[in-house]
């Protein structure tokens, strides 16, 4: 069981047999009041979004749901496939289930996918991947206004705000689980 | 003399010029020195170490610093997270910082004019506050257990009853495990009274204050909000809450008043996100189940004169025509007492030095505490508390 204070973005929990993830959540306590979470929740099956708020301290199932480390191999038509490399058995998900996380993908990448009922539902990424910046403003072209970091592009397609020193070609390791620049890779 | 970064286009090519800074970045021939008023270009003749604080002697020649000499002062061992932090977003951080600090004395130049002290109050203190709803931070003394203040105003109120008439203060206030979007266990509070005078007065202080901190920051009363301007120009809307609870929520209030998780579920689900359309409002005159320590309405003894202002959808402040009955102060403070022990929460114990107060006497007063990391968060647009802190708790 889990409690309103564990929720977080990612978090899935299940209500009459239907996983969710939390999409959003806040914490509201309005004055001199309780506190209560509002949160969406994203139906994991149908991907319809709905609200809830919980009360400060209510009780949440947890989603019972199997993760099994796997393989990723390579993409196929609109599928992205999938190995588990004791069994060798494979499964393929669309882009829609892996939806942001399809960027962190690299070959042979260690991968937990998540399955509800033992259908394949999602992906989820180590915490952190490492990419090569392959489109990113070169040094700094007079530019004085300020700021130190700028827009970069990893070779996935991935989008990602990295600091001024970080040249085209280096290698950088990105937080999935915010999508941000963690540190630069010395090669 | 060191000349601020910000400062060279002023210059005429060819000064000589001293600079200090962090390296934020470097080629062969090139680096980027930063500092806190903006950042420039050195010509460089050697190498510099990338991300080290560094002093620059030179010659400005209209583009760029061309190094004569310079010197390491520290070299960074680490990458930079505390200027990342700040300087992000084209110094988002660091630019917001300097705004927070002209609201606040934006904040004390409107209290000042009106003859307000600012007061200071202890922090670390005997009861911290019995509301069910409040969990304060234990601390160990060798007088035993102390609280932090989770609000100034059972000592504000002593200084009441001692004869200070308009007092105000900005201090710390620690809630715990309180932490959102809005929320930080450790957070500012401006609190302010009025002797003599009513719930009426410190409403009209409220909307005034907002506004006055809008037109020294853009020259107009509007808030530039995460939800877009608001216009703040007083006077702003004063709705009831049986009115809100009636409008928004399609149910009268006096049958939630005994059922407090519902009240305030429909608060949170329906009341509060309708108020965010209404730019700046009062909801006030609270049933008086929830008066805390207000005072009853005199005429209309089931709602208490309580208020609170919402601006863009963001709760700012809660206030009160203050409860100054110490016989009707006591037994609230049991009832709180006894609702603590019901639900298995630290009974708190009750301030006494506050009850003598109220049995000396505190003249009738307005009084009002309004969230200042949330005014800020609406003056500069930003959606969460920690994007107007400079340092969150999530960081320490």
């Amino acid at each position: 069981m889990l409690d309103t204070s564990d929720i977080r973005k990612g978090t899935k929990v299940q209500f009459d047999g239907v996983p969710f993830e939390v999409t959003y959540f806040q914490f509201v306590k309005p004055g001199k009041g309780q506190a209560f979470t509002r949160t969406k929740l994203r139906n994991m099956i149908t991907g319809n979004v709905i609200e809830r708020t919980f009360k400060s301290g209510e009780k949440l199932e947890k989603a019972d749901m199997e993760e099994r480390e796997m393989q990723y191999l390579y993409p196929e038509d609109n599928f992205y496939v999938f190995m588990d490399t004791k069994s060798y058995e494979q499964l393929r998900l669309t882009a829609e289930q892996l939806a942001e996380n399809r960027y962190y993908l690299s070959d042979n990448l260690m991968c937990s996918v998540l399955l509800f009922n033992e259908k394949p539902i999602g992906v989820t990424p180590p915490n952190f991947v490492e990419f090569e910046i392959v489109e990113t403003e070169p040094g700094f072209k007079g530019d004085t206004s300020g700021g130190t970091t700028k827009p970069a592009k990893t070779i996935t397609g991935l989008e990602i705000q990295v600091p001024l020193f970080i040249e085209q070609g280096e290698l950088v390791r990105i937080d999935t689980r915010s999508g941000e620049y963690a540190e630069r890779v010395k090669k | 003399m060191r000349t601020p970064l910000s400062g060279l286009t002023a210059l005429a090519h060819g000064a000589e010029v001293r600079v200090a800074g962090r390296i934020v970045a470097q080629t062969d021939q090139a680096a980027l020195l930063r500092d806190a008023s903006g950042i420039a270009r050195l010509s460089l003749s050697a190498p510099m170490m990338l991300n080290a604080l560094t002093t620059v002697r030179g010659t400005w020649n209209g583009v760029a610093i061309e190094v004569a000499s310079f010197e390491l002062v520290q070299a960074a061992l680490v990458e930079p997270r505390e200027l990342t932090e700040l300087a992000r977003h084209d110094n988002l951080k660091q630019r917001r910082l300097v705004q927070r600090a002209a609201i606040l004395r934006s904040v004390r130049g409107f209290f000042d004019a009106r003859d307000f002290v600012e007061v200071e109050t202890p922090l670390v203190v005997p009861s911290p506050g019995l509301d069910v709803h409040l969990d304060a931070l234990e601390v160990t003394t060798t007088q035993g257990a102390r609280y932090l203040s989770t609000s100034p105003e059972y000592q504000m109120k002593r200084l009441l009853a001692g004869g200070l008439e308009r007092i105000y203060q900005v201090g710390k206030c620690f809630r715990n495990d309180e932490v959102g979007e809005r929320h930080q266990p450790e957070f500012t509070m401006l609190e302010w009274y009025r002797a003599f005078d009513d719930v009426a007065s410190v409403m009209s202080d409220t909307e005034q204050l907002v506004a006055h901190v809008a037109t020294s920051l853009g020259g107009e009363a509007t808030l530039q909000t995460a939800l877009g301007p608001v216009d703040v120009t007083p006077p702003w809307p004063r709705i009831s809450v049986r009115e809100a609870f009636a409008r928004f929520a399609k149910v009268d209030v006096s049958t939630l008043v005994h059922d407090e998780e519902r009240f305030y579920r429909t608060m949170v689900e329906q009341v509060e996100p309708a108020l965010a359309d209404f730019g700046a409002l009062f909801l006030c005159d609270y049933p008086v189940s929830m008066a805390s320590l207000a005072r009853k309405k005199p005429g209309d003894p089931t709602v208490a004169e309580r208020f609170e202002a919402y601006v863009a959808g963001v709760e700012l402040c809660n206030g009160f025509g203050e409860l100054t009955c110490p016989r009707e102060q006591r037994e609230r403070l049991l009832a709180d007492q006894r609702e603590r022990k019901l639900r298995g929460l630290p009974v708190y114990p009750i301030d006494e030095q506050f009850m003598r107060a109220l049995e000396e006497g505190i003249p009738p007063s307005g009084g009002n505490a309004l969230g200042l990391d949330r005014l800020v968060m609406l003056a500069l647009g930003a959606r969460h508390i920690e994007d107007v802190l400079a340092i969150p708790a999530s960081r320490l």
